[in-house]
C-alpha cells in the first residue's frame, strides 16, 4: 500500500479540462491565490490549436524553493475532461490525489490503487444551483476552486479578494463568483475528508512579479523606443504585438492632443511586416515586428537586403514547434540557424536569448539600441514557454539616467563642418559605417540604397574588388558586436570540475534547480548560460577549460551545438548534446536524468579533492 | 545607354523655380536603360513636375522594387534619399518610412511585372491604406532586364517579340486601384508629357495614395506590330478623357473658365485642380461610373488616359493612426520613455 503523498508549498497541481470551457479564468485564480499565500508557483499553460472542445490543462507547481520550471509527474490531478481521462490518471505520482466529477459513477478499473480519490458532484452541485446552462459549466470552474481552497488550506479570503479585482465595478458578477466559490469551499469543508497537501503562508514571493513574456517583451519595446510596430498574426507571438498596443495607449498618447507617438500596422503577411520595418528604420524611426518560425521563413529576402544595405531591424521570434505550420502551440528552440545566418549569400545576424520576462524586457529594449548602433538586423529569440507563460520574476526596472544610443547618424551639422559622408566607408575601424536619414541636408549625405554591390559611397558597382571590401567590413562590424552584445552569464560548481553545461533561454529554468540536484549526486558542472550571438570570446574559453561540456537544448538537431563548433572551432566530441523537443516545457526530472545518464556513458566525474 | 558623363556647369540663362533652382537640380545620374526607353521620358516628366513644384530634391524619398523601371529613382532627383529594395515588396518599405517621417515626399516607382505579378499582393494592400505617396507603375507587359517574357499586364492575344501570343487575361491595374480605394488614380502615356507632367503634380499634392499607371514602351521587347504596349498601338488608341491644368494654392485662380467643359478639384491645401474634360460626360468624381467607362473602352481597345478618379478629401493612413504631427524618427527620449515611476506602478499591478 502507498502511503499517500504529504507535502507542504511543494507539489505539483495539474488542472486537465476542455478548451473553451472558461476553466482558464479559475485556474488562473488558483496559481495568483497561491502567489498570495507568499508562496511562489511555476505555472504552465498547455494547450491546443483550437478555441473550443479540444483538451487544455494548466499546471501550477507549488514550490516554496522557487524554482521556475517544471518538475515533472503531477501530485494533485483535478480531472475535468473524460476524453483525457486515461492518461490523467496515469500521470499522477504514487501516493498522489486525484480530484473528479463524481456525479456520475465510474467503474473502479477507471481509478488507481496507489492514487487517493477525492470525489465531489459538480455537475449535480451545478444542476441544482442554476438553472441556465452556460452558469453551470462557468460556475463549476469556480467551484471546483473553492472546494481546492478547502482541501490545500489556501485562506478563501485570500480568493474572495482576488475575485473583488478581477471584478471590480462588476458587483453581481463579483458577488455570483464569490457565491459559488463559497458553495465549493464549504462543500468541501463539510464533505471532503483532509489531504496531505496543504498550502502554508510564507513571504517568499518578495516583490516578484507575475508577468509572461510577450507583455515584457512588448514593453522592452516601448521602452526601446520604438514607434513603428508591423506584424501579422502568428502563435505564439500575437500577444506581443496587441500588448505592445496597450502598453502604447497608456504611455505614448500625447497628453496634449490625444495624438499616437506610435503607430502599428497589422500587415498583410510576415513579407510586408518585415518590409515596413525596413522601410520605418531606414527613415530613422525605431522599428520592430513580433513572429514566429514560419514568419522567420518569408522574411527570409528582406532580412538579407538589410544585413547588406545596413538597416537596422528588430524582430522578436517566438519560436513555437517546427518544421512546417509544426506544432503553434508547443514550444521550441529550433529557429536558431534559420535566424543566425538568415537569406541567401552569406549572411550573419546577432540574436538574443532572453531567459525569463525580465530579459525579454531588458533585451526587448536593448535590441533597438544594438540594431542602431550596428546598422543591422537583431532578433530577441524568445519562445513559447517564456513568451505565453506568466513567470514569477525579479521586478522591472528602468535607470532613467539611460539614453537610447542612436548609433552612428551624421547630422546636417556634421555635413556643414564639412566631414567626409561615404555610407558604406570605414571610418572608426569597428566595420560599422555612419548613415543619414532621408532629407537631412539639400546638398550632403543623400544617397540611394540597394541591394546590388556598391561601393563606399554607395554608388552602384559590380567591381570584385569593392564587393569583397565590403563583405570584409561587415565581418568587422560582426566581431565589433561580440563585445556590444550581452556577455554570456558564467557560475563555477562547488567543487572543481572538468565538466561543463550550456544553455540558452527559457532553458534555464529547468537547469537551475537540475545542477543542484546533480550536484547533490556527486555531478558538479560549471555553468554557461548564453546571452547572444555573436559568441564572446569567453564561450570558447570556457569550453577549452572543460573536457565536456553538456549542451542543453530544445530542438532536434543540436542548433546552438553547430553553431558553436563552427563558430569557434570546437572540436564536436567535447560538446554532449542534451536535446528535448517535443513541445512540452522543459522539467528538471528530464534534464536531470539526461545528464546523470550521459555523464555516466562519458565517464564525467568530478575532480578528486585535493589529498588531506 | 550612354557612357557620357553630365557635364556639372549649367547654363547662366536656365530657369529657375522660386527656390532658385534650375531643372538640372532635378536630375540625377545618367540613366543605363536602352536609348529610347518609355521610362526615360517619365523620368524627365518627373524631373519636370518636381522643379515646376519647387519641392526641395533632399525632401523626396524615391523607392522602388527590382526590374528595369525600379533602376530609374537613380536617373532623377540626385540629391534625395533613395531606396532600390525588394522585388514586387516596394509598397511595404514605403508603408514603414512613411509612417517614420510624415514631413517627406514619397516617390514610389514600379513596373508591371514589380507591381502586377510578384507584387500584386503589396499593390493592392497599400491602395486600402491610403499611404501619403505617389505610386507610379511604368507599364511596358513585358519583363525587360530577362529579355522579354510577358508580364501579368500584357493584353490577352497581344504577340511577344519572338511570336508567342499571351493567352492570359491582362490584370489592369487602373481598375484594381479603384476598386481597392485609391483616392487618386490616373494614367498617363510616357509619349505624351504634355499629360504626364500635370499628372505627376496633382499626384504629388495629392493627400493618400496617388497611383499613376504610365503605359511606357520597351523598345527592346515590346515595340513591334502586334504589341499593344507600342508607342505605335498606344499613339493610336489613346482616349484622352481630360486633360489637367494644376493649380498650387500660390498662384491665383482664373474666375472664368468655361462652363460645363471644367471640373475643379479642392486639394487639401488650399490649391485646386482643373479638370478640362475632353468627353462631357467623364465624371472623375464617380467612381462607379469610371470603372465602366474603363471596362467599356478597354473592351473596344482604347487605352483611356487622363485622371479618372479622385477622392475630394481624403484621409490618409496618418490620420487612421492618429499620429502626432512631429514625425515619430524626431520624437525625443523624453517623448518615448516611460521612465521607472512608470514602471514601478506597472510592477506594482504585477505582483
Amino acid at each position: 500500500m502507498v502511503k499517500p503523498l504529504l507535502r507542504i508549498n511543494d507539489f505539483v497541481v495539474k488542472f486537465a479540462n476542455v478548451n473553451g470551457s472558461g476553466s482558464a479564468s479559475a485556474n488562473g485564480l488558483f496559481a495568483r491565490s497561491v502567489l498570495k499565500m507568499g508562496v511562489p508557483v511555476a505555472a504552465r499553460n498547455i494547450f491546443p490549436s483550437n478555441i473550443q472542445g479540444l483538451p487544455t490543462w494548466y499546471e501550477v507547481r507549488v514550490v516554496e524553493a522557487g524554482w521556475r520550471g517544471r518538475r515533472g509527474g503531477v501530485d494533485l490531478m483535478v480531472a475535468m475532461n473524460p476524453e483525457t481521462w486515461v492518461e490523467d490518471v496515469l500521470e499522477i505520482e504514487p501516493g498522489g490525489y486525484l480530484f473528479y466529477d463524481s456525479t456520475k459513477p465510474l467503474p473502479p478499473s477507471k481509478f488507481r490503487e496507489d492514487v487517493t480519490v477525492i470525489a465531489m458532484p459538480l455537475m449535480a452541485i451545478c444542476n441544482q444551483t442554476y438553472s441556465d446552462p452556460r452558469q453551470r459549466q462557468l460556475f463549476k470552474n469556480i467551484i471546483y476552486l473553492g472546494a481546492l481552497s478547502s482541501l490545500l488550506a489556501i485562506e478563501p479570503e485570500v480568493i474572495e479578494s482576488l475575485l473583488a479585482v478581477q471584478y471590480k465595478g462588476k458587483q453581481p458578477l463579483q458577488e455570483s463568483n464569490r457565491k459559488a466559490f463559497r458553495l465549493g469551499f464549504d462543500y468541501a469543508a463539510e464533505n471532503l475528508k483532509p489531504i496531505g497537501l496543504r498550502i502554508e503562508r510564507r513571504d517568499k514571493v518578495g516583490s516578484r512579479i507575475f508577468i509572461d513574456g510577450n507583455n515584457a517583451a512588448a514593453l522592452g519595446a516601448v521602452y526601446g523606443g520604438a514607434t513603428v510596430c508591423a506584424w501579422y498574426p502568428i502563435t505564439p507571438s500575437s500577444s506581443l504585438a496587441e500588448s505592445f498596443a496597450k502598453h502604447c495607449e497608456k504611455y505614448r498618447v500625447d497628453p496634449a492632443t490625444g495624438k499616437h507617438r506610435y503607430a502599428i500596422v497589422q500587415a498583410e503577411d510576415e513579407l510586408a511586416s518585415i518590409g515596413m520595418v525596413i522601410g520605418g528604420a531606414w527613415n530613422g524611426a525605431r522599428a520592430f515586428t513580433a513572429t514566429a518560425g514560419p514568419g522567420i521563413s518569408l522574411m527570409q529576402e528582406f532580412i538579407g537586403l538589410a544585413y547588406f544595405a545596413e538597416i537596422p531591424a528588430v524582430i522578436f521570434d517566438v519560436q513555437r514547434g517546427s518544421p512546417s505550420t509544426g506544432m503553434p502551440t508547443k514550444t521550441q528552440q529550433a529557429d536558431l540557424l534559420i535566424s543566425a545566418y538568415a537569406s541567401h549569400g552569406d549572411t550573419k545576424h546577432v540574436l538574443l536569448f532572453p531567459e525569463d520576462p525580465k530579459e525579454c524586457f531588458e533585451m526587448g529594449a536593448q535590441a533597438f539600441d544594438l540594431a542602431d548602433r550596428l546598422q543591422t538586423p537583431v532578433f530577441v529569440m524568445m519562445d513559447l514557454d517564456i513568451g505565453m507563460q506568466d513567470w514569477l520574476t525579479d521586478p522591472l526596472v528602468w535607470d532613467d539616467a539611460r539614453q537610447l544610443d542612436r548609433g552612428k547618424v551624421m547630422t546636417a551639422a556634421d555635413l556643414d563642418a564639412g566631414k567626409e559622408f561615404g555610407r558604406y566607408l570605414e571610418v572608426d575601424g569597428d566595420g560599422i559605417p555612419y548613415r543619414t536619414y532621408p532629407g537631412t541636408h539639400p546638398k550632403r549625405g543623400g544617397y540611394f540604397t540597394r541591394g546590388t554591390s556598391k561601393d563606399a559611397y554607395a554608388r552602384y558597382t559590380e567591381d570584385g574588388h569593392a564587393y569583397v571590401e565590403n563583405m570584409q567590413r561587415l565581418l568587422r562590424k560582426f566581431e565589433s558586436a561580440k563585445e556590444l552584445v550581452p556577455a554570456p552569464a558564467v557560475q563555477r560548481a562547488a567543487q572543481p570540475t572538468h565538466a561543463g553545461a550550456i544553455w540558452f533561454g527559457s532553458t534555464g529554468a529547468a537547469m537551475a534547480e537540475s545542477l543542484a540536484v546533480l550536484a547533490k549526486e556527486g555531478i558538479h558542472l560549471d555553468q554557461m548560460r548564453i546571452r547572444a550571438f555573436p559568441f564572446s570570446d569567453a564561450v570558447a574559453e570556457f569550453i577549452a577549460a572543460h573536457e565536456h561540456v553538456f549542451v542543453v537544448e530544445q530542438n532536434r538537431d543540436a542548433q546552438l551545438k553547430m553553431m558553436l563548433v563552427n563558430e569557434c572551432g570546437i572540436d564536436p566530441q567535447k560538446l554532449i548534446s542534451i536535446l528535448h523537443y517535443d513541445g512540452n516545457p522543459l522539467t528538471e526530472r528530464f534534464v536531470t536524468r539526461e545528464i546523470a545518464e550521459k555523464a555516466r556513458l562519458f565517464n564525467v566525474t568530478p575532480l578528486r579533492k585535493a589529498a588531506g | 545607354m550612354t557612357y557620357l558623363t553630365k557635364p556639372k556647369l549649367h547654363h547662366p540663362g536656365l530657369p529657375t523655380n522660386v527656390l532658385g533652382l534650375t531643372r538640372r537640380d532635378y536630375e540625377g545620374a545618367v540613366s543605363t536603360l536602352c536609348a529610347g526607353c518609355g521610362h526615360d521620358s517619365i523620368s524627365a516628366a518627373i524631373i519636370q513636375a518636381f522643379f515646376e513644384l519647387a519641392i526641395p530634391p533632399h525632401r523626396v524619398a524615391k523607392l522602388s522594387g527590382i526590374g528595369c523601371s525600379s533602376k530609374t529613382p537613380t536617373y532623377f532627383l540626385g540629391a534625395g534619399h533613395g531606396f532600390n529594395s525588394v522585388h514586387g515588396r516596394m509598397p511595404s518599405v514605403v508603408t514603414g518610412a512613411a509612417l517614420a517621417n510624415r514631413d517627406l515626399i514619397y516617390l514610389g516607382v514600379s513596373g508591371d511585372g514589380d507591381s502586377a505579378s510578384i507584387g500584386l499582393g503589396q499593390f493592392a494592400h497599400i491602395m486600402r491604406r491610403g499611404v501619403n505617396m505617389v505610386y507610379i507603375v511604368e507599364n511596358n507587359g513585358v519583363y525587360g532586364l530577362t529579355k522579354g517574357q510577358f508580364s501579368a499586364t500584357a493584353d490577352k492575344g497581344s504577340k511577344a517579340k519572338r511570336g508567342a501570343v499571351n493567352s492570359d487575361e491582362p490584370i489592369d491595374l487602373v481598375q484594381l486601384a479603384l476598386v481597392l480605394g485609391a483616392s487618386f488614380v490616373a494614367r498617363g502615356f510616357s509619349g505624351d508629357k504634355g499629360q504626364l507632367v500635370p499628372l505627376i503634380k496633382a499626384a504629388v499634392e495629392h493627400k493618400g495614395i496617388a497611383f499613376i499607371d504610365v503605359v511606357s514602351p520597351c523598345v527592346a521587347f515590346n515595340n513591334h506590330p502586334g504589341s499593344t504596349k507600342s508607342y505605335d498601338y498606344v499613339r493610336a488608341h489613346n482616349e484622352a478623357v481630360n486633360r489637367l491644368d494644376f493649380m498650387p494654392h500660390r498662384e491665383p485662380i482664373e474666375a472664368d473658365v468655361p462652363a460645363g467643359g471644367v471640373q475643379n478639384v479642392a486639394l487639401h491645401d488650399g490649391g485646386l485642380l482643373r479638370l478640362r474634360k475632353l468627353h462631357l460626360d467623364y465624371d472623375a468624381r464617380d467612381k462607379v461610373a469610371a470603372l465602366a467607362y474603363l471596362e467599356a473602352h478597354r473592351a473596344m481597345g482604347e487605352v483611356v488616359t487622363g485622371l479618372l478618379y479622385v477622392e475630394d478629401d481624403p484621409l490618409d493612413l496618418h490620420d487612421a493612426q492618429n499620429t502626432v504631427e512631429v514625425p515619430l524618427n524626431a520624437l525625443s527620449d523624453a517623448e518615448l520613455v516611460p521612465g521607472s515611476a512608470a514602471l514601478a506602478t506597472f510592477n506594482a499591478k504585477l505582483a
